[in-house]
């Protein structure tokens, strides 16, 4: 079976500037969203407590609000999770109760109204550590791209470095933008997805990029515009078909893995698909637009470099 | 050309067999157990002891799967959690007090693959139910009880050297001593900066207004920092034995936090008051001269005379207590419930160490005919709960606390010294609890979603590249195999992520193989023969596969160094998924490549699709 027997190589880069385009739009989108409606962040950064229980029945929501309602907390979210018994409540954090106290009473309340109740999962995060978690999840995410930028810089060039890291900030950037919009929980899990993703996309970059010092180095007469349509189109059967495979195993983990991975398999999903569309059709404009040419890997005075293609 | 040298095929089959084993033992599955273990050190864990156990479950007609001894105790396993509850119940009042008794769950894996490591993975708390906390010391508290305690010595060294002061009181943290005159200001600062090397003072003032201002050094700060973690973590240790968990961790985290976790327990309430109940003894004198009416009256009011604290005893009696503490509950070593001989009262033996001791012996005798205060200070709230009179020098350490309602009180009160003091009230800032029955669902979830994955994956790689697809399947299952013997031999803990991590590695890891499989494709069409074709195609794939791996490692790295709890499993899983999927990807299937095709002379078609 072969779903890309493609003959001639496709003119990618004649769109360049419209693909282009077409990201620079959907990125300042995500950030309106990012700036408007703001993520919803878990209590994992923000601090208070989230607490999860289940009914041996369809649960009734308002009674559970009012009874929560009834510690003398106002601002509390009560909402189904996954199932119609599952409940989901969240509070903030209140000066007048302690972290030890506050499932204790809540549990304490809930049982008064309905003694079937039972307790799933509990998460009280104080104010520090909460502040904690979220400066040290900003960090991470820093750290990784520029980690992932001098890889690529020392790997390749300085151009792939660069382009790299803005096609993958644009798959990051859209998948907070998605967060922003929906009002997903963003918590700790979502985010090792996101960085998981963040590692992923570069692996396209990377194949693609590989493809492409090869081709440079092989095509001798060739444009650098002719040299990458070649590189993208000889790889793209591989580029969709391991995008299939990783989206089937993260889509599984979106149907079986319950409430409290579908975060992290939504962040998963989305940056898969826009992956591909960054990697291609983003990362390889920008490098061309930053000047890549056979000169950037065959320097003509010094002699044959180390780097040369195997036999 | 496609032939791997003996060694190389030698590695990957040991390698392989290996893997199976040590994943073996995560198949038995668990089953529910009660644990034996020793809370003193003099008591043995040993065959006797095994022996005891044994004979009396016998008695009782219970019937268990497996009884062994290792290093952490005696171990009973059970066919179902009644059985294990019952038998929990027979051995506690066969064994007593010198024992804890836990639940536990046990894997079903013989004995015999313990000892040479090979174990079911270590499921993380979001996996198997139970509790953690992070808990924070007030350092601030301590440093605090330290100033007051130097102002105590502060005055009885003056005393001694006949130092003229006009007032010494705490501040904050830091104890300031009023002078009058300036000569015995600087005679005091000598003796100060002499004999007490943990504290820089500081003179200012002039006139008849001089103040000299004593703080503790950045050294000692520290060094009562480090003290007052490490009490504390001493003290989690005892209760948490206590409370009869198996395997539970307590870790300082940073320089004033504990992380606890407590795996399988069930009643958080009772672990949070254990573990948050701050309770200090403290014995200090009470004020003799002045116990008149009076003055009690006026006190009750508020008008407490200096250097005395304010109580009211458990019997209604109001007492004045000198502020200066005598002795605290640093020196307890040992206190449990008892029935006094002569009243037929319940109450608290206590002993003491060997300075606990010889401070005692020494107050009792200066303090004959006076009044002792014993009072517990739970949570900055201070009671007395007896104030009994000095009759005699009690030497030897061993003091009897009179005052219990009933047995009941005294065994919380014993419960409760004998874990012993804190030195800073520590205070639970996170908390993240799971229940047993979502632990086990949060399993299936990740199972599942590995395995339907996994399915659908291996039916689609073959359809699409056929033997070369098998190749690739069985490359990957390699792979998860692989991955579950090093998470398994590493302890490593696994996590709901971390079980996410898993499916995503896999879902990664078949990227290598596409890689080698398009390339040998590519390489066919355009016209080399089969064998060359095999062999540039996975060298050219080679290159690419690092660097794609690398990226993801990097990313892997850093989740690992900033993140914590359950993602911290994730980044475990991911980086270990790695290094795996190279190995398998690459070497395991050109190893079987090689098996097929490597000894063909001449291979008319290569099934690749």
């Amino acid at each position: 079976m072969e779903l890309f027997r493609i003959k001639n190589d496709i003119p990618f880069m004649k769109y360049g500037r419209l693909t282009t385009a077409i990201s620079l739009i959907t990125f300042i989108l995500a950030i309106f969203f990012l700036a408007t409606k703001g993520l919803n962040l878990g209590v994992d950064f923000t601090g208070g407590t989230m607490v999860e229980v289940s009914y041996p029945q369809a649960a009734n929501l308002s009674e559970v609000r009012s009874a929560v309602q009834s510690l003398g907390l106002s601002d509390v979210t009560v909402q189904n999770f996954g199932t119609s018994r599952d409940v989901l409540i969240r509070l903030p954090l209140t000066p007048d109760l302690s972290i030890a106290q506050i499932s204790e009473q809540v549990m304490a309340v809930l049982q008064k109204a309905d003694p079937g109740v039972t307790l799933s999962r509990v998460e009280s995060v104080g104010a520090q550590v909460g502040q904690e978690l979220y400066e040290n999840g900003a960090l991470a995410l820093l750290l990784v791209s520029i980690g992932i930028m001098l890889y690529l810089y020392f790997r390749f060039e300085w151009q792939f470095g660069l382009s790299a890291l803005i096609a993958n900030t644009h798959d990051v950037v859209i998948i907070l933008g998605f967060f922003a919009f929906f009002q997903w929980e963003f918590n700790l899990t979502v985010l090792a997805g996101v960085l998981a993703v963040l590692g992923y996309s570069v692996n396209e970059s990377v194949v693609v990029f590989d493809r492409i010092r090869e081709n440079f180095r092989k095509m001798r007469n060739a444009t650098p515009a002719q040299v990458i349509d070649n590189a993208i189109t000889r790889t793209m059967s591989r580029t969709v078909i391991t995008h299939f495979s990783t989206e089937l195993m993260v889509v599984s983990m979106l149907i079986f893995g319950g409430e409290a991975l579908h975060g992290f398999a939504l962040a998963l999903t989305i940056g898969i698909v826009f992956g591909i569309y960054s990697s291609i059709l983003v990362a390889s404009p920008i490098a061309l637009y930053l000047g890549v040419s056979r000169e950037t890997f065959v320097k003509p005075e010094k002699k044959d470099s180390p780097e040369e293609a195997l036999p | 050309m496609n032939r791997y040298p003996l060694w190389k095929n030698l590695l990957v089959i040991v390698t392989v067999a290996l893997a199976i084993f040590y994943s073996l033992p995560n198949l038995y599955g668990e089953s529910p157990a009660v644990q034996v273990s020793s809370s003193k050190n003099h008591v043995q864990i040993d065959n006797a002891l095994l022996a005891r156990i044994e004979s009396g479950l016998k008695e009782q007609n219970i019937e268990y799967e497996a009884i062994f001894l290792d290093d952490s105790g005696v171990k009973v396993r059970f066919s179902n959690p009644d059985t294990q509850i019952r038998a929990k119940d027979v051995l506690t009042q066969l064994l007593g007090n010198d024992y804890v008794i836990a639940l536990n769950l046990l894997s079903r894996s013989p004995n015999w693959f313990n000892k040479i490591g090979a174990k079911p993975m270590y499921l993380g708390l979001d996996l198997r139910g139970g509790v953690y906390f992070l808990l924070e010391v007030d350092m601030n508290a301590a440093m605090t009880q330290a100033a007051e305690r130097y102002v105590g010595d502060f005055r009885s060294t003056f005393r001694k050297e006949r130092i003229a002061y006009r007032g010494i009181s705490r501040e904050d943290q830091m104890v300031v001593i009023n002078f009058t005159d300036q000569a015995e200001l600087e005679k005091a600062e000598r003796i100060i900066r002499r004999d007490y090397p943990d504290i820089t003072v500081r003179a200012s003032g002039s006139g008849g207004d001089r103040t000299l201002t004593a703080s503790l050094s950045p050294e000692a700060r520290k060094r009562i920092q480090d003290f007052a973690l490490k009490q504390n973590m001493q003290t989690l240790n005892n209760r948490v034995n206590e409370l009869g968990v198996a395997e539970p961790i307590i870790q300082q985290q940073g320089p004033s936090r504990v992380v606890v976790q407590l795996p399988g327990v069930q009643d958080t309430a009772k672990a949070k008051e254990i573990l948050g109940r701050t309770a200090t003894l403290e014995i200090r004198m009470v004020d003799e001269e002045r116990n008149d009416p009076v003055t009690l009256e006026n006190a009750s009011k508020g008008q407490v005379p200096f250097g005395t604290e304010f109580y009211v005893d458990r019997n209604g009696q109001p007492l004045l207590v000198k502020k200066n503490v005598v002795l605290t509950g640093d020196y307890i070593t040992d206190a449990g419930p008892g029935l006094d001989q002569q009243s037929g009262e319940s109450v608290v033996h206590v002993t003491l160490d060997g300075r606990g001791a010889g401070i005692f012996k020494q107050v009792t005798r200066e303090n004959v005919g006076k009044r002792m205060a014993i009072l517990l200070i739970e949570k900055g709230e201070a009671e007395v709960i007896t104030a009994p009179v000095i009759r005699e020098e009690i030497g030897g350490g061993r003091v009897q606390i009179s005052g219990m309602s009933n047995i009941k009180e005294a065994t919380d009160v014993a419960l409760l010294l004998r874990a012993g003091a804190l030195a800073a009230p520590m205070e639970i800032i996170e908390e993240r609890t799971v229940g047993p029955s979502m632990g086990e669902e949060n399993i299936k979830r990740g199972v599942d979603a590995t395995l339907w994955g996994f399915i659908a994956l291996s039916i689609f790689m073959i359809a699409y590249y056929m033997l070369f697809g098998v190749v690739s399947v069985i490359a990957l299952t390699v792979n998860l195999v692989l991955l579950v013997a090093l998470l398994s031999v590493l302890q490593a803990t696994l996590t709901l992520p971390g079980l996410a991590a898993i499916a995503l590695t896999l879902g990664m890891a078949i990227d290598a193989n596409v890689l080698i499989n398009e390339r040998t494709r590519e390489e066919l069409r355009a016209g080399l023969s089969p064998q060359l074709a095999i062999k540039v195609g996975h060298e050219r794939a080679w290159n690419t596969i690092v660097d794609s791996n690398v990226t993801t490692l990097i990313a892997g790295i850093a989740l690992f160094m900033f993140g914590s709890g359950p993602v911290k499993g994730f980044a475990v899983v991911h980086v270990l998924g790695i290094l795996t999927s190279m190995f398998s990807a690459v070497v395991v299937a050109r190893a079987i490549t090689n098996a097929i095709y490597g000894y063909r002379r001449k291979i008319h078609k290569v099934s690749i699709g």
